[in-house]
């Protein structure tokens, strides 16, 4: 909105001198069935507009929803994972609101009665301490049409003339998963709540559930943010005894880069307004990625009344405790346990795991080791180069590399010909930028480009006597014991072959000679 | 049972999207409280000790397998639509929302 002026915001560590931030995180997850929740629909991503729709899902006179079996096990399976109850009879409400989105004028929603209820998610932070949120519910739902607003100068709803609905989308199965108000954090608010999306995220891919491709919307936040004025420490008791502030929502926060900023910034906003003698409007924030800020929104009003009912056209759920028991036989490892096992399996140290946690690479690197790589080679190949520019494009590593086409058998061949002592690791590294670059395999770009050491030890031998010819005073501190000296040499024995040659092989040579 | 007053017909109204004129606000209020009246009569049914109930039969658990079945095609299901273009429903712009 060009309208929107900037708010006024207090530096963030003076704010939290000041005031305790208390946090509840809304997620809602696209499940991946094959069929839409209430009709056989298909869920395809990116489909021709409006092709992926039925009487049902376009809630046409006399069309009866049936609930998708896949799409209850998901959420039951979820519930389990987030350590939730599971109801063990429930029903869906229609939540009835005007608006184009959904064409049945109700969004079919369970209201106080979730599938799941009273769960928590342990969340590890950067310093390897945990954080427990605790979960509220999770809830089964259908998601919304699309709209594109016409003859707006930025495609947002304000200044349009018109708008147009695609309902491919409407009756996708979502699970709406809401904290309970996450309060002790202090000044780690926002690092907790991208945390938790984060290891939501990771479970949830786990799980086999969801796409979890929050730049696709198959997963989105919203962030409930309040402050209430600093009397102690976080966890104090009288801290936690004071009553919780006003609350906005920001809506569709949709990296979790921007959670954490976006939670940042509404604890320097709201900050800012307290400390001002003001008092916080309960309302819907606009996020904006591009400014990193939120612009107001909706305020609450009378038009949020839902007028919720028991959806007549659908029967209760009913889990059998059996049923239950199934599927909680069916759950993965939990991601924080494996990356300990995978931790051990791979030999890293602490901070390197945290590295390849951070940079989303667990899986690549799990793919790359299965594919022959060492777990040394994988992590190194994987945290260079290709993680540095999908850093730098903004995007998380699996996506850029997906883009590009790089694959853990990309990195596992690449490692199998250094192993081989094909490549030395200067050629290795060019080796890759050829495979970014998409001149193909490893192999094919390594040929293409002619990079192969010299496998002539002849080649090698002459050019060691020529160096140590050349530098007499190195050669005798070598022959004195002083090994470390061999380091210039092999640099000129790697000049003198023009890199195309094996350094560890170089410096055998020269210390064969030398000892 | 309370009656119902020009505020919550407002209210409905404004909820349904409705527009109302005067004449048709205070016309409604009488026509849907005669409604709610007659309604009312089954609030005098004997419910002590009867639990609340939603849904006529004892069913639960009524689902489908999640297989794909075929969809009505963009062509019918614009068919139905007012006003169209580039495949999707047109609809109104709606103001003083997001
Ligand atoms: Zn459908």
């Amino acid at each position: 909105m060009s309208t929107a002026t900037a708010d006024a915001v207090m530096d963030y560590d003076e704010a939290m001198g000041k005031f305790d931030p208390v946090m509840g995180l809304e997620v809602h997850v696209e499940l991946h069935t094959a069929t839409k929740m209430f009709c056989g629909c298909p869920t395809e991503f990116g489909a021709e507009p409006n092709s992926q729709v039925c009487p049902v899902c376009l809630g046409l006179p006399g069309a009866l929803p049936v609930v998708n079996e896949k799409a209850v096990e998901s959420a039951i399976r979820i519930g389990l994972a987030l350590n939730c109850e599971i109801a063990e009879w429930c029903r869906f409400a229609r939540k009835n609101y005007f608006y184009p989105d959904m064409p049945k004028n109700f969004q079919t929603s369970q209201y106080d009665e979730p599938i799941a209820f009273e769960g928590y998610l342990d969340v590890e932070l950067e310093d390897g301490s945990t954080y427990r949120v605790e979960i509220e519910r999770a809830h089964m739902e259908e998601d919304t049409g699309k709209s594109l607003h016409i003859g707006g100068a930025t495609g947002r709803i304000h200044g349009a003339d018109h708008s147009l609905v695609d309902y491919n989308r409407a009756g996708i199965p979502l699970i709406e998963i809401v904290t309970k108000p996450m309060v002790g954090a202090g000044e780690r608010a926002p690092e907790v709540a991208k945390a938790y999306v984060s290891a939501l995220r990771d479970l949830l891919r786990a799980l086999d559930v969801s796409d979890v491709k929050m730049e696709q919307g198959s997963m989105r936040c919203d962030a409930n943010v309040s402050l209430r004025p600093r009397v102690g420490a976080p966890l104090d008791e009288a801290q936690l005894a004071v009553p919780l502030g006003t609350r906005t929502e920001t809506k569709n926060v949709n990296s979790l880069r921007s959670v954490e900023r976006a939670v940042r910034y509404e604890i320097s906003r709201h900050a800012a307004i307290l400390d001002g003698g003001g008092s916080i409007l309960q309302e819907t924030r606009h996020w904006h990625e591009d400014t990193g800020i939120t612009t107001s929104g909706r305020v609450k009003s009378d038009a949020e009344d839902y007028r919720y009912f028991p959806e007549p056209d659908l029967v209760p759920v009913a889990p059998t405790r059996e049923t239950v028991e199934a599927l909680r036989g069916t759950l993965p490892e939990p991601p924080g346990l494996r990356r300990k096992r995978l931790q051990s399996d791979w030999g890293y140290s602490d901070l390197e795991m945290r590295d390849v946690v951070n940079a989303g690479a667990v899986e690549l690197i799990e793919e790359t080791v299965a594919a022959g790589a060492s777990a040394a080679a994988a992590r190194k190949w994987w945290l260079g180069e290709p993680s540095r520019r999908a850093n730098a494009e903004g995007q998380d590593i699996v996506s850029y590399a997906a883009g590009l086409g790089l694959t853990p058998a990309h990195i596992a061949e690449l490692d199998g010909l250094v192993a081989a002592g094909r490549l030395n690791d200067s050629m290795a590294r060019q080796v890759l930028d050829g495979v970014l670059a998409g001149e193909g395999t490893p192999t094919a770009v390594a040929d293409a480009r002619g990079l192969e050491l010299v496998q002539d030890d002849g080649a090698l031998e002459a050019a060691v006597d020529k160096v140590i010819d050349a530098n007499p005073d190195v050669a005798a501190k070598i022959r004195d014991g002083k090994v470390t000296a061999a380091g210039a040499l092999i640099g000129q024995v790697m000049k003198e072959m023009k890199g195309q040659a094996d350094a560890g092989k170089a410096r055998e040579l020269i210390l064969a000679k030398l000892q | 049972m309370s009656s119902l007053s020009r505020d919550d017909v407002a209210h409905l109204a404004g909820l349904a999207r409705i527009e109302l004129s005067d004449a048709e606000l205070d016309r409604m209020v009488g026509e849907l409280g005669v409604i709610l009246e007659s309604v009312a009569k089954v609030q005098q049914a004997p419910t002590e000790g009867v639990a609340p109930m939603s849904h006529p039969m004892p069913l639960t658990n009524v689902t489908r397998p999640d297989v794909v079945r075929p969809s009505l095609g963009a062509e019918a299901v614009l068919a139905g639509a007012p006003e169209a273009e580039q495949q999707r429903f047109s609809v109104p712009r709606i103001l003083d929302e997001d």
